[in-house]
């Protein structure tokens, strides 16, 4: 059964597996960054009186997380260059490269779903914390960034964690147009040398360690954070 | 926009491309539900075992939610496809390899449905949990067995309690889906590719699927949010609506 079982073949991938691993990491650390942002910016439109701020979010949220992420993936692929001709007035203007392009979907499709985790987070600020901040005569803005945010994030770093954990494996799916993530590079090494179980079995040995200690932190760390009560 | 190019016979297989949108989402309907199906009795069987307190059930299934909620949907897929023929007995590998009907999707059903077990496993964990431990300990003491206590006791209130992340778990599972395309499974969004592709009509089919999924998801939201209304447990603080 495992007699075959080629270690030399991994050994000697373990550089390009590397650099695709860099990706990985990258694409996520740099995702979530955008997407927290951005989802952080999508909650405060979805929670304003305003209904021409929050009902397009509230549409662009909802509409994004019920279309599955591999349909937004080709979606940004198709939609970016457009985009691009269109901003620049070139119509032989050069796309921004594999790498923007799925940052950017993956920043977009993210966003989404961190919007709700921050949504969550700010309604559960008690109520009495925002009219203190205005009674002490404090702006929108100073009350959001001061006295709101910084309360909601600390009770949801935990779930922004979770939700990280899972941006990382989704990840993989760059697979689908073709780039060299980690995954990407395990399966074209697989493919070019017919070693597809040793190189899929060591990828998922990878993702199993790297998510399992992940969010083992993570429990730990919410054990310490959750505030008394 | 211009849809017409639906009625334009396709480029193989006889039908028009909207026969090819049609296939496409009979086959996600497909996986979906014949995933689900898998998910629904493994995950449930997986929860209670996590809550049982004998360590010998227990453990095992700690294990398999860690594992298969630790590793990519993606990889799982070509596990299943790429690896298992190849480190099962030979005789069931050359059964997997040239006997089975639609390896594809069969591989992607059972892919869809031990993934999304180990989630469900978690949100019946947290249903039993949630229920108060007298109830366990009233349930014992007028003399049923554990497994009746179960039956009888937790399993009724746990299900009613976790309708609404069970949903969102079908959802994912519905969503999750495309991901068969990688093993070559035709589904919506494989057909809104391969259409694209031969129509260049990118914009028009992706917007199709697009709404087809959101469709399919607001029906499924909206028909659980009934059934979650009708199921509620009185006493319990509702969670319909927001």
């Amino acid at each position: 059964m495992f007699s075959q079982f080629d270690f030399e073949v991994i050994r000697s991938a373990l550089p390009f597996l590397w650099e695709g691993m860099q990706f990985s990491l990258g694409l996520t650390l740099l995702a979530m960054a955008g997407g927290i942002v951005l989802g952080t910016l999508l909650a405060l439109m979805r929670l304003s009186p305003f209904a021409i701020l929050s009902w397009p979010a509230g549409a662009y949220v909802n509409l994004v997380r019920s279309i599955p992420l591999i349909l937004v993936i080709f979606w940004f692929y198709f939609l970016i260059p457009i985009a691009i001709k269109h901003l620049t007035g070139n119509p032989y203007a050069s796309g921004i490269g594999p790498f923007y392009s799925a940052l950017i979907a993956f920043t977009m499709f993210e966003a989404a779903y961190y919007c709700e985790i921050i949504r969550a987070g700010i309604q559960s600020v008690p109520r009495g914390q925002v009219q203190a901040a205005y009674a002490l005569g404090l702006s929108y803005r100073q009350a959001t960034t001061l006295v709101i945010l910084p309360q909601a994030f600390r009770n949801m770093i935990p779930v922004l964690l979770t939700t990280s954990i899972i941006l990382f494996q989704d990840t993989s799916l760059v697979y689908v147009v073709g780039l060299t993530d980690f995954m990407g590079a395990a399966s074209k090494i697989a493919r070019r040398d017919g070693r597809l179980v040793e190189l899929y079995l060591f990828a998922a040995l990878v993702y199993f360690i790297l998510c399992f200690t992940a969010s083992y932190f993570v429990r730990r760390l919410q054990e310490r954070i959750t505030p008394p009560r | 926009m211009d849809f017409g190019f639906l009625f334009e016979p396709a480029f193989s297989g006889g039908g028009t491309y909207l026969d090819w949108v049609i296939s496409g989402i009979q086959w996600t309907l497909y996986l979906s539900v014949l995933g689900w199906i898998i998910a629904f009795v493994l995950g449930s069987i997986l929860g209670v075992l996590r809550t049982v307190p004998l360590a010998i059930l227990r453990v095992p299934a700690t294990i398999y939610v860690e594992v298969f909620r630790n590793i990519p949907l993606l990889v799982q897929m070509f596990i299943w496809y790429f690896v298992v023929p190849e480190i099962v007995p030979k005789a069931a590998g050359d059964w997997l390899k040239t006997q089975m009907p639609m390896p594809e999707f069969w591989n992607a059903v059972f892919c869809l449905g031990t993934y999304t077990a180990s989630r469900v496993a978690e949100q019946v964990r947290a249903g039993i949990q949630s229920i108060p431990r007298g109830q366990v300990h009233a349930g014992l003491a007028i003399g049923l067995t554990l497994p009746q206590t179960y039956r009888h006791v937790l399993l009724p209130m746990s299900y009613r309690i976790i309708i609404p992340p069970l949903t969102t778990e079908f959802l994912t599972i519905f969503k999750n889906s495309s991901v068969a395309l990688t093993i070559g499974v035709l589904e919506l969004t494989a057909q809104a590719r391969q259409i694209s592709e031969y129509t260049f009509q990118t914009f028009e089919i992706f917007t199709i699927a697009t709404v087809v999924y959101a469709l399919i998801t607001l029906t499924v939201t909206f028909t659980m949010r009934w059934i979650e209304g009708r199921a509620r447990v009185p006493g319990y603080i509702g969670t319909t609506g927001k």
